[in-house]
């Protein structure tokens, strides 16, 4: 059983990879084939919860994730509602990981997606992902804990799918009613059959793998498992090939697509990224697969990524081309203070 | 034998409360809710050269650890 569960980690990492490269070259943006953060940032746009016209579309893959994701959980039996561990506070650590998200320019999967393009700064946001991650390893192994979930209704864990197939299919029927870039990365896109079909598979897929980019490291340390880690590698083996069959990998530091060369902000954002996501359990990706599968703290963990994204364009803390901005700067340090404050209490409080 | 109630607790606990328990003592028995946290702690189990029982109880599930 363990073998054949290697084997589906690996060809679910090679997917991954894979159809990353495939989207970019049908139009999604240079190393953003897939990027949690980034298409949710998206989403929050085209919904005018910030005004940011560059990146602003209501992402098909997003919602693919979560649907596919719920349809292989309802298929497998695995479809649990299940919800009520502090989901304020995970509301609040999914805010914060999108600040450090959008302080990087990309979530732990584009971070392996611009590893694999040649994009050196990645390899700074790896070493400042897993120094986050170590840091949350420390507080789990000292018993940190946002404690146990209960069973929902069926209806309460599907709420987070419904609403986004419900906002998908609204803006079929009734486009002009959502935001759409006209120019920058929110304007470049897969057509959305392939983009849905692709988010549906690699949702599906994801579930039953249980793919996780924080895993990958923290069971590394946790528990010498390196399950997990197998998949993170896949993704960036594979995707890497492509890129350089596409004629799409440029090694270097300088001018890489949506990115910035900055190495305590690139290092920083991403290690608040990996600090955040180790409390909450999984990364961004994986907190869409959970909530697919009926988990409502993940849902909630969404919503928090949704509002952190409105938060970093309205106030200026989303990092440009540019580098990073003074108000990114003290958000993302207001951010590591914060999540270490909430790692403190949920792990020493009396019982 | 103890029995370890891990049901709700979200990943990656379960795997860690095991860890901390087969240190304690074996036989021990964690029930958890999740067909997640039931592979992640099998395979944490083999690893550890330990076997197990996995047994499907109404909504959740038994797993008991042990040296044989």
């Amino acid at each position: 059983m363990e073998k054949t569960q290697k084997l589906w980690m690996i060809f679910s990492g090679a997917l991954f990879g894979a159809f990353a490269v495939l989207l970019v070259r049908f139009g999604n943006p240079a190393n953003m084939g897939l990027c949690i953060a980034c298409f949710i940032r998206d989403i929050a746009g085209s919904m005018k919860l910030h005004q940011a016209g560059v990146v602003q579309y209501l992402r098909p893959e997003i919602v693919g994730l979560v649907l596919g994701a719920f349809i292989m959980a309802v298929a497998n039996k695995e479809y649990h509602a299940q919800g009520g561990s502090s989901p304020v506070t995970r509301f609040v650590l999914g805010i914060f990981v999108m600040i450090g998200a959008l302080m990087f320019l990309g979530c732990p999967l584009r971070m392996v997606l611009r590893l694999a393009g040649g994009d050196l700064n990645a390899v700074v946001g790896l070493l400042g992902f897993t120094a986050g991650i170590l840091l949350g390893v420390f507080f789990l192994q000292k018993g940190f804990s946002l404690k146990r979930t209960y069973q929902q209704s069926g209806f309460e864990g599907s709420m987070i799918t419904i609403v986004l197939v419900g906002l998908f299919v609204l803006s079929l029927v009734a486009p002009l009613l959502f935001a759409r870039s006209e120019t920058g990365p929110g304007s470049m896109a897969a057509p959305w059959l392939l983009a849905l079909g692709v988010g549906l598979i690699i949702g599906a897929v994801a579930h039953k793998t249980r793919l996780c980019m924080v895993g990958g490291i923290r069971d590394v340390v946790l528990f010498r498992d390196f399950h997990l880690l197998t998949g993170f590698l896949s993704i960036l083996v594979v995707a890497t090939l492509a890129n350089l069959l596409n004629g799409s990998f440029h090694l270097g530091w300088v001018n890489q697509p949506v990115a910035f060369q900055n190495f305590t902000w690139n290092f920083l954002g991403m290690a608040l990224v990996g600090f955040g996501s180790a409390l909450l359990g999984g990364c961004p990706l994986r907190q869409l697969i959970l909530a697919g599968a009926g988990n409502s703290d993940s849902a909630i963990t969404i919503l928090g990524l949704l509002v952190g994204a409105a938060i970093c364009h309205n106030f200026g803390l989303a990092s440009s081309l540019a580098g990073p901005t003074m108000a990114g700067k003290i958000a993302v340090g207001i951010g590591l203070i914060s999540t270490l404050i909430i790692a403190l209490v949920n792990t020493y409080r009396r019982p | 034998m103890k029995t370890i109630d891990a049901r709700g607790l979200s990943c990656p606990e379960p795997v860690l409360v095991t860890k901390k328990a087969i240190q304690q003592e074996l036989p021990v028995t964690i029930l958890v809710d999740q067909q997640v946290a039931v592979e992640n702690i099998v395979r944490f189990a083999h690893k550890e050269g330990l076997y197990d029982t996995v047994k499907i109880m109404d909504n959740y599930f038994s797993i008991l650890i042990s040296r044989q």
